[in-house]
């Protein structure tokens, strides 16, 4: 865990400057090319693509496990993005934050649509859905740091949580799945969640200090 | 339900574990209570952290394409829609909606861009969430569709519903209060995104039944078919 905080410092994975640093629009920040986004400016919509349309349609197509579907999922996401932009608060959430729920709610809605959940989602063996080795060292080292805080969590809030959010199962339907009563399965996920929530804070740059040697807490 | 109902139920909201009719009586208590906005807001960046677990390929290169093609064709000025219609929840832009929205994270796509058509659509919703957070409102699960009719003491009433197709062209859903035989129109509307929000012009009383047919997109004065989907208060 130490060593890929100390890693994960040095790259600003929230915004990530993966990409051509001759493009227009790469110095600024996330909330600042949503909000060019809000006025029709289409090079920032390809910016914010740019920047999370790989994590958005590695996202969509764990829940939805079909590429077409995924890449439906994933442009219905980001025209959301486009036509609502102007209504994006950056005071209450990351741009990131919001593209990806965009991208998340799109899937969901797919799969239950489509009834097309099929298999186990798990995050702890993930499936070589594709070949990832042309991916930016940021998103290795994010995936690798949120892998690491999620094994920490028990087992049954994990499973709670990624059947939630890769199976896109309901509440109702986890707990008819799993043979548990609903409280159990509410509650499993608030802890896990809560759980989670402190696990990754506890690495962030703020908590700690940074000095030339590495990162102490 | 009170408060504490509706906090716990913030994990799995913001998870979008929570069905059609839950997430929006969730939303509309979220749109009154500062407490629950902020936990929503954490929980989300909480969640969000998981997007970044799976490996996969880059997307083809295709899709960029596409998206920017789709957005710039949706450039050009929307045509208003009628007044009379009435606008999937979450469609229109609502202070309300844009505010709980933004703190949830969510936005469903939105057509309309004119003020008229947020006026009312922000009127219609804001009469709809204002049925739906009335805590011993009636709840009536719907018949043909994955939904409710929430109704409340003094009979006002709202539709929820999950997953509705969207009107053929030309066409739209109109909800009918029947009573004695008599139907009565409630509101003209098409399918939201996902889920669709309608609150019903005119009460419910206690013995009505409230059905849904698909009419002219002008509105009918009477059902023409089959109830696409109805609604019987027990």
């Amino acid at each position: 865990m130490g060593f890929i905080t100390v890693l994960a410092l040095t790259l600003p994975f929230s915004n990530p400057q993966t990409m051509r640093l001759r493009r227009e629009h790469a110095h600024l920040s996330d909330e600042a090319v949503v909000a060019l986004v809000a006025r029709s400016n289409d090079s920032a919509l390809a910016e914010l693509y740019d920047r999370h349309g790989r994590v958005a349609y590695g996202l969509a197509l764990r829940v939805v496990r079909d590429k077409a579907l995924a890449e439906d999922a994933v442009q219905d996401a980001f025209l959301d993005v486009w036509r609502s932009a102007a209504r994006f608060r950056p005071e209450r959430s990351k741009a990131s934050t919001w593209i990806l729920t965009l991208v998340h709610r799109r899937a969901v809605d797919l799969v239950r649509r489509e009834e097309r959940r099929r298999g186990e989602p798990l995050a702890s063996a993930p499936e070589p859905i594709g070949d990832a080795t042309d991916e930016a060292a940021w998103l290795g080292l994010e995936r690798a740091r949120v892998r690491e805080a999620l094994r920490q969590l028990p087992d049954q809030q994990r499973e709670a949580l990624e059947l939630a959010y890769f199976g896109g199962f309901t509440q109702a339907e986890l707990a008819e799945r799993l043979g548990e009563p609903l409280g159990t399965i509410k509650s499993r996920m608030f802890n896990g969640l809560a759980r989670l929530r402190e696990i990754l804070s506890d690495g962030m740059p703020e908590r700690g200090t940074w000095n030339t040697t590495g990162f102490t807490s | 339900m009170e408060h504490n109902g509706f906090h716990e139920l913030t994990a799995a909201y913001a998870l979008n574990a929570l069905d059609g009719a839950e997430a929006s009586e969730y939303e509309a208590h979220l749109g009154r209570c500062e407490q629950c906005q902020e936990e929503l807001a954490s929980l989300q960046d909480t969640v969000t952290s998981l997007a970044y677990l799976p490996e996969a390929p880059a997307p083809p290169r295709s899709l960029r394409s596409r998206i920017l093609k789709e957005a710039r064709a949706e450039r050009a000025p929307v045509v208003a829609l009628r007044p009379r219609w009435t606008f999937p929840a979450l469609a229109g832009a609502t202070a309300l909606a844009a505010s709980v929205a933004i703190a949830l994270g969510i936005w469903a796509g939105s057509l309309s861009s004119s003020l008229a058509d947020e006026r009312q659509a922000r009127a219609e919703q804001e009469r709809a969430f204002a049925v739906l957070a009335e805590r011993d409102a009636a709840r009536i699960p719907l018949e043909g569709a994955d939904g409710i009719l929430v109704v409340s003491r003094t009979g006002d009433a709202a539709l929820i519903v999950s997953n509705l197709d969207p009107a053929p062209s030309g066409k739209a859903y109109e909800a009918w209060v029947i009573e004695n035989g008599r139907p009565l129109p409630a509101a003209l509307f098409d399918a939201g995104d996902g889920r669709t929000v309608v609150a019903l012009d005119r009460p419910v009383p206690g013995e009505a039944v409230v059905a849904v047919t698909l009419e002219d997109d002008e509105g009918a004065d009477q059902p023409s078919g089959r109830p696409v989907f109805t609604a019987t208060p027990a």
